[in-house]
């Protein structure tokens, strides 16, 4: 298969999402469109992850933090004069973000432009550490950062939260931007660049005897990875319409965390599927916290059984396929076109016989 | 002309002196040994050397360079490769990979211009290509590029892992126990291989091995380390009749009977 077949290819590829996302905007009803907004900003958060833990190897739990970041800079910069004039209840806000209101694409790009800038402070010191050490480390700034966020009232409106951010969310915004994501990803990790990344993975001391500047590339994975969480958390911020400092905990890093592992560490394709799987399970596993009754016996009303569903579905993952849901399956029109082929070539076999 | 210097280099680990007032002059293209007991300090010269451990006392020049301290990927880039006593490859990147990335440290597009695949990227990627593929054929690997390094047997990972220190163009190549596990015919076309390579790839080489057949049959110059000190230097035969050597090696009563 050519460089330009595969280019139509991709070509018809996007024109087919934007016709299914043209129909689903129009057609589809609220609630289906809202599960695939958050299947797009979780596809947005997830494959971000995995360009961190997946092909970097540098286990991080600060996602949130960065989500947090993002979220905030856009809610306040997209917010009406008059809207803010109403919530700050504890304090009023400070200028100049008391009279800011920009339009939404400037600022979910200066979210994300946020959080890399916070990706590269924190990452300089914390990316020295390995392992369990570095999750702990980033795990400890998330928190920093929601603690920020419940105690300077006079810019995040405190506890309270925000209320009333414009829902400018929309599948075109989602969809366009998990697009754009991993777009940007898949380049770098295919390029001499990924390549590095991966071999800092690999072997760390190898990779460093054999030219690699761990910091510089480390820290670079950890930004990219932090600046499109920052526009994922924007995406977010202005789906929900109301953030507060908790909506940011460690749980939302660890929901990124179960669709990135189930979906396989260093495989996108699999991450893309996780993150619908995820987001469709979630909200369609509903009913099961109203309390059902098996043959011999019935289940009370548990909030929060979903989650155990998920537990035993990491647990099996991590068990059974530890390479994610699609082993080592990455999509490409190559290896579509090679499983055509085998295809093909399976079924002509049959006919002979 | 002296190509690596060392002088009077120590390494101490808290109490313990790991490396002591080491001294070395390397001339350019020869093949030089380094041999001792177990624990002598050997790997630690060579750690010292690329950077991974900044020695206590003392410094390193490479090309009248003073080297000391800095990082392993600047010394890599200065032009000076290694190998691993416990080979250490990207297991779960193809063997082609391996090499590319030995090749990536020269690369000079940027993050920027790789992502969005500006012909400049793009002309550099494919000579980076079009040389890794080079050198795996010069190195009897090429059939196996698009095979995972994990996957090759041991000998092979051996060889992959000095093509893959060659891919980043050095002057100098520190081999760390090429020989380790290897049977005589292995280790006898090892000796034949290092040959090669010093001729074809125009490099000096510097190895450490503990199996005296190779070390005999391929340096023209050996160094003798015990608990960290130099007990002796010279050419092969000098080396091998050295009664401070074989006490080293064999024990005292040896040197007496």
């Amino acid at each position: 298969m050519n460089k330009k077949k595969e280019q139509l290819l991709t070509l018809i590829f996007v024109i087919l999402l934007a016709a299914l996302i043209w129909l689903a905007q129009n057609y589809f009803d609220k609630y289906l469109i809202r599960i695939l907004n958050l299947g797009f900003i979780y596809v947005i958060l997830a494959v971000s992850l995995n360009l961190l833990f997946g092909f970097t190897g540098q286990f991080s739990l600060g996602h949130a933090g960065f989500m947090a970041i993002g979220a905030y800079t856009t809610s306040l910069l997209i917010l009406p004069v008059s809207q803010k004039e109403m919530i700050y209840l504890i304090e009023p806000i400070i200028w100049p973000l008391s009279i800011l209101e920009i339009p939404f694409i400037i600022a979910l790009l200066l979210g994300g432009l946020f959080a890399a800038i916070a990706a590269i402070l924190i990452g300089l010191p914390v990316l020295r550490l390995r392992g369990d050490y570095l999750g702990i480390a980033t795990l400890g700034f998330a928190e920093i950062i929601r603690v920020i966020a419940n105690n300077i009232p006079q810019v995040t409106n405190g506890a309270l939260g925000l209320k009333g951010v414009p829902e400018y969310t929309n599948l075109w915004w989602s969809a366009g931007f998990a697009v754009v994501t991993v777009f940007v990803i898949k380049r770098l990790i295919s390029s001499s660049y990924g390549r590095a990344l991966m071999a800092i993975r690999e072997n760390e001391i190898a990779a460093e005897t054999i030219g690699v500047n761990l910091t510089y590339h480390k820290v670079m994975s950890f930004t990219i990875s932090a600046f499109f969480a920052g526009i994922g958390g924007g995406l977010l911020a202005s789906l929900l319409t109301t953030i507060d400092p908790r909506t940011f905990m460690m749980f939302l890093t660890f929901n990124v965390l179960i669709v990135v592992v189930i979906g396989g560490l260093g495989n996108l394709t699999g991450t893309i599927i996780s993150a619908f799987l995820f987001n469709f399970t979630l909200e369609y596993l509903r009913p099961i916290e109203n309390g059902f009754s098996l043959i011999f016996f019935s289940v009370p009303k548990i909030p929060g059984l979903r989650m155990v569903v998920f537990s035993i579905a990491l647990l099996l993952v991590i068990l059974f396929k530890q390479k994610g849901i699609l082993g080592e399956f990455e999509f490409s029109w190559q290896r579509i076109a090679q499983i055509k082929n085998s295809l093909i070539s399976r079924t002509s076999e049959g006919g002979e016989l | 002309m002296t190509l690596l210097k060392l002088n009077n280099v120590t390494m101490r680990f808290g109490g313990l002196t790991a490396v002591d007032s080491f001294k070395l002059a390397l001339k350019k293209g020869e093949i030089l040994g380094l041999i001792g007991p177990n624990g002598a300090g050997k790997t630690t010269v060579f750690n010292m050397i690329t950077g991974i451990y900044s020695p206590t006392k003392n410094s390193i020049y490479f090309r009248d360079e003073n080297i000391t301290g800095l990082k392993p990927d600047i010394i890599a880039k200065k032009g000076i490769a290694r190998t691993f006593q416990n080979i250490r490859l990207l297991d779960n990147l193809t063997v082609l990979d391996n090499v590319m990335i030995g090749v990536h440290l020269h690369l000079k597009s940027s993050l920027f211009s790789a992502i969005l695949r500006l012909p400049g990227y793009v002309r550099e990627e494919k000579s980076l290509y079009t040389k890794s593929i080079n050198l795996l054929e010069r190195v009897e690997l090429g059939d196996f590029a698009y095979e995972k390094a994990g996957s090759l047997p041991y000998g092979k990972q051996r060889k992959l892992e000095i093509a893959r220190a060659l891919a980043t163009n050095p002057e100098l190549l520190l081999l760390d126990e090429p020989a380790a596990g290897m049977n005589p015919q292995e280790s006898q076309e090892l000796v034949n291989f290092i040959r090669q390579l010093r001729d074809q790839f125009n490099v000096t080489i510097f190895l450490i091995e503990h199996d005296m057949k190779v070390v005999m049959g391929l340096c023209e110059r050996i160094l003798v380390l015990d608990y960290g000190v130099t007990i002796a230097e010279g050419i092969p035969q000098e080396i091998q009749n050295n009664p401070e050597v074989i006490k080293a090696y064999l024990g005292v009563d040896v040197v007496n009977a």
